[in-house]
């Protein structure tokens, strides 16, 4: 028997955070980093640490929390998903040139495929647009390790730190070890210095120069070498590797018997790239390949471009994951071995759709019945499966319908057309970056309707509380904030809320706001009913309405199409819709979807 | 247990039907016999019902993904993914899926099916058809001398250590899991 324990990289993260003496932890929920905070709550919980743990509003009001935490000498984290970063990077770049005193570690998650995100960017490269250190562990272990080295980094060298895992470290699974939980006896004190904690221009070109000179001592830091994989070869050709690609390298070279024939390095701070790695790499070898996920940020940081191969010349693919049959493909050619290739069938398995019973579901429904024809404008969240039912035009990225809406209508009414919009946003994407929209919506007269889809969760991520629930992170109450104190409190006139259960209700306030837009201004309605798989709201749902199919069927399949509910499907013997009563949730909104009547209410006796 | 064991299995279906929990239950078994283990796993936006797969490698290795001809064996908890993961199975590997009735694209590799829906829903648990077929491909393996890293007795312990004071759970995961293993040990190959 042994004391290791099966933990996802996320929570091997959470782990060495909490080994590692962090005292505030901050985040807002997104795939795939949204099990960190919760990794750090649960060993706070079961050992009484004093941590403060929460899910911020949205990525950037998280980062500067955290920061002034750090600032105040303790250490402190941010986690977020890399798109995340994008709405954080106005507070890093200026972190950056400030620096920190207790350490300050921001994980940004990757996600290269994309398996769950809008892009496939790479956060390193944003580290070194904002000129601080970044660590690229290849697996859960090694993301538990890095967490000790960026404390102490920061801390040395009084900068912020990124550490990027991407999907493949934070969900991919191992057996860790346990270390004891270090006592670093940090408590919160700030030293007033206003030339650098709110510098003006002036001083903050002395604080660019020092920045610089910093990088320069990271750039030497002997605790983030990269490191040799299979020591003692000597070799022409060299392979570099980065992240979780480096974990696949590995594997791959003792497969294809080449371990002891190329050199082969892992680096573990991909910026600032060690300076004498490079000249030690560019000495060594005449024919360098780099394979490291998704741009070419160590590639770029060899000036000497002659001896490497990489995505800079097209000899690793510009865009999607690198699966290790892909690398394995590479380094075969670049060693030239052989390898047989096995194309895997190109079909693509089931979409993902929302639940059977998912209030979603019936909003969609009912926006489409009394909008038809409009221009759909929605959002990041489980709801973008709306897309499924025709229901959904534009995602962008967070907060955007509402201002894609108000575009959309400046737009066309420069051309005097009338045209209705529909935007449609969760709870927790309007706390996060919808609020600011619709303040300049209201402002500018854009018309159109906005339907908040309030389901008190965050749900695509796993049912993190929004400020609406009045719940923490920990499950403790905390202060409620009122979507619609909230939407009056940004100059909204007309603001109506409904339960999208009452299908023929809820579709006449649709309407009843499609004709306040049109004449009057922007209308709002709040759809609220809450999510069917958040565990805290059995209670709030109804009873079950068990539903069958009456003889009245004729196989038209408009249910299957406009209501895409996993629970109802096409019987192609009998060719006509059934209940599958395993996946019905029995929420009944189906009855008022068959034109034909036939689904109807089964009455218990 | 000796350093040589090296498995790779590949677990497929669709979000809800328990992929991450048999996922984890596996690796567990091959931690508590003292073997190193790695996991991929698929969350987010895909957990809504589209397909879901995890990949699980014990014994020494370094990359979290099998890739192509790599898996000993296909569990597959959704028969319709099996033509679509079926590259993933090296020569002379098993699948084991969760099928009322034998698969056309069986032709020519070690197919195991059994009805774990129906099975699960004898016994009143619908939603437990993972643990049915984990039972079941377990028991016929092992009977079988077809090379598992764990027996059913150590998925059993497992299953004592992971729902620890909730008895209730534990009683009818226990019952759906036995209920797989019984099967099982019927099957022929």
């Amino acid at each position: 028997m042994n004391n290791r324990t099966l933990m996802i990289g996320n929570e091997a993260m959470a782990r060495g955070l909490v080994e590692n003496g962090c005292s505030m932890a901050l985040a807002y929920p997104g795939t795939p980093a949204s099990e960190i905070l919760p990794g750090i709550i649960k060993w706070k919980t079961e050992l009484s640490l004093p941590i403060h743990t929460q899910w911020a509003v949205n990525e950037k009001i998280a980062f500067e929390i955290a920061y002034a935490g750090s600032i105040a000498g303790l250490r402190t984290v941010v986690s977020m998903k890399q798109v995340g970063l994008n709405v954080a990077s106005d507070p890093l770049m200026s972190a950056a040139y400030m620096g920190v005193k207790g350490g300050f570690i921001v994980i940004s998650a990757d996600d290269p495929g994309p398996h769950s995100s809008q892009t496939e960017q790479d956060s390193r490269l944003m580290a070194m647009f904002a000129k601080v250190p970044v660590l690229d562990p290849s697996g859960p272990q090694q993301a538990k390790e890095l967490v000790g080295l960026a404390y102490e980094m920061s801390e040395t060298f009084e900068l912020p730190v990124m550490l990027r895992p991407t999907t493949r470290v934070c969900h991919g699974g191992q057996d860790i070890e346990l270390n004891e939980i270090k006592s670093i006896g940090h408590t919160a004190a700030f030293k007033k210095d206003p030339s650098r904690w709110a510098a003006t221009p002036k001083f903050r070109y002395i604080l660019h120069a020092k920045l610089n000179e910093k990088l320069s001592a990271v750039a030497a830091h002997d605790a983030t070498q990269p490191r040799v994989l299979n020591p003692g070869v000597i070799s022409q050709k060299a392979i570099v590797a980065s992240g979780v690609a480096a974990a696949h390298v590995r594997e791959i070279m003792s497969d294809l018997g080449l371990a002891n024939k190329i050199a082969a390095y892992q680096v573990i701070q991909p910026f600032p790239l060690h300076s004498s790695f490079i000249e030690e790499l560019l000495g060594k070898h005449e024919d360098i390949l780099m394979i490291e996920e998704s741009s070419p940020v160590i590639e770029m940081q060899i000036a000497d471009r002659h001896k490497v191969k990489g995505r800079l010349n097209g000899f690793i693919p510009a865009a999607g994951e690198l699966l290790p049959e892909i690398i394995e493909g590479i380094i075969a050619g670049f060693c030239s071995v052989a390898k047989t290739e096995i194309k895997p069938p190109s079909a693509g398995g089931r979409r993902p759709s929302l639940c059977a019973g998912c209030p979603h579901r019936a909003s969609f429904f009912a926006i489409k019945k009394a909008v038809p024809g409009a221009i759909y404008t929605s959002d990041i969240g489980c709801y973008t499966l709306g897309l499924n039912l025709g229901a959904i035009d534009t995602a962008l990225c967070m907060g955007a319908s509402i201002s894609q809406a108000a575009g959309f209508y400046q737009a066309f009414k420069l051309g005097g057309k009338d045209t209705d919009i529909v935007a449609t946003i969760g709870d927790s994407t309007f706390f996060h970056a919808g609020v600011p929209a619709l303040i300049d919506a209201v402002a500018q007269d854009a018309r159109f309707v906005l339907v908040v889809l309030d389901n008190s969760t965050t749900a695509m991520t796993g049912n993190q509380p929004t400020p609406a629930l009045g719940v923490d992170a920990c499950g403790n109450p905390i202060a409620k904030i009122s979507i619609e104190g909230l939407v009056k409190g940004c100059g909204v006139k007309y603001c109506r809320i409904g339960d999208p259960y009452d299908l023929p209700g809820f579709t006449r306030l649709i309407r009843a706001a499609k004709k306040h837009a049109r004449e009057k201004g922007l209308a709002v309605v709040i759809s609220r009913h809450p999510c069917l798989v958040d565990k805290r709201m059995k209670e709030a749902q109804h009873d079950r309405i068990a539903v069958s199919v009456s003889p009245a069927c004729d196989g038209c399949s408009y249910c299957i199409k406009q209501f895409e509910c996993p629970a109802i499907e096409h019987d192609e013997k009998e060719k006509k819709a059934v209940i599958n009563q395993l996946l019905c949730s029995g929420c009944g909104i189906c009855v008022h979807v068959c034109p034909k009547k036939a689904i109807e209410k089964v009455m218990s006796e | 247990m000796s350093d040589s064991v090296k498995q790779q299995v590949l677990i497929s279906g669709v979000g809800g039907q328990g992929i991450l929990f048999v996922t984890r239950l596996l690796a567990e078994a091959a931690i508590y016999k003292g073997l190193p283990v790695l996991t991929s796993e698929t969350h987010g936006m895909a957990q809504r019902g589209g397909t879901v797969v995890s990949h699980l490698k014990i014994g020494g290795y370094s990359s979290p993904l099998i890739r192509p001809s790599g898996a000993d064996v296909l569990f597959i908890l959704r028969v319709e993914n099996l033509t679509n993961h079926l590259f993933y199975l090296k020569p002379g590997g098993i699948a084991v899926a969760n099928a009322s009735s034998q698969p056309e694209s069986s032709d020519g590799i070690t197919l195991l099916t059994m009805d774990a829906d129906a099975a699960a829903k004898e016994i009143h648990q619908p939603r437990s058809s993972n643990l049915v077929l984990a039972g079941f491909a377990l028991s016929a393996m092992h009977l079988k001398g077809l090379g598992t890293f764990c027996s059913p007795d150590d998925i059993r312990a497992v299953l004592h250590q992971k729902l620890a004071g909730r008895d209730k759970l534990l009683k009818s995961s226990l019952s759906a899991f036995n209920l797989g293993v019984m099967r099982g040990e019927k099957v022929n190959i």
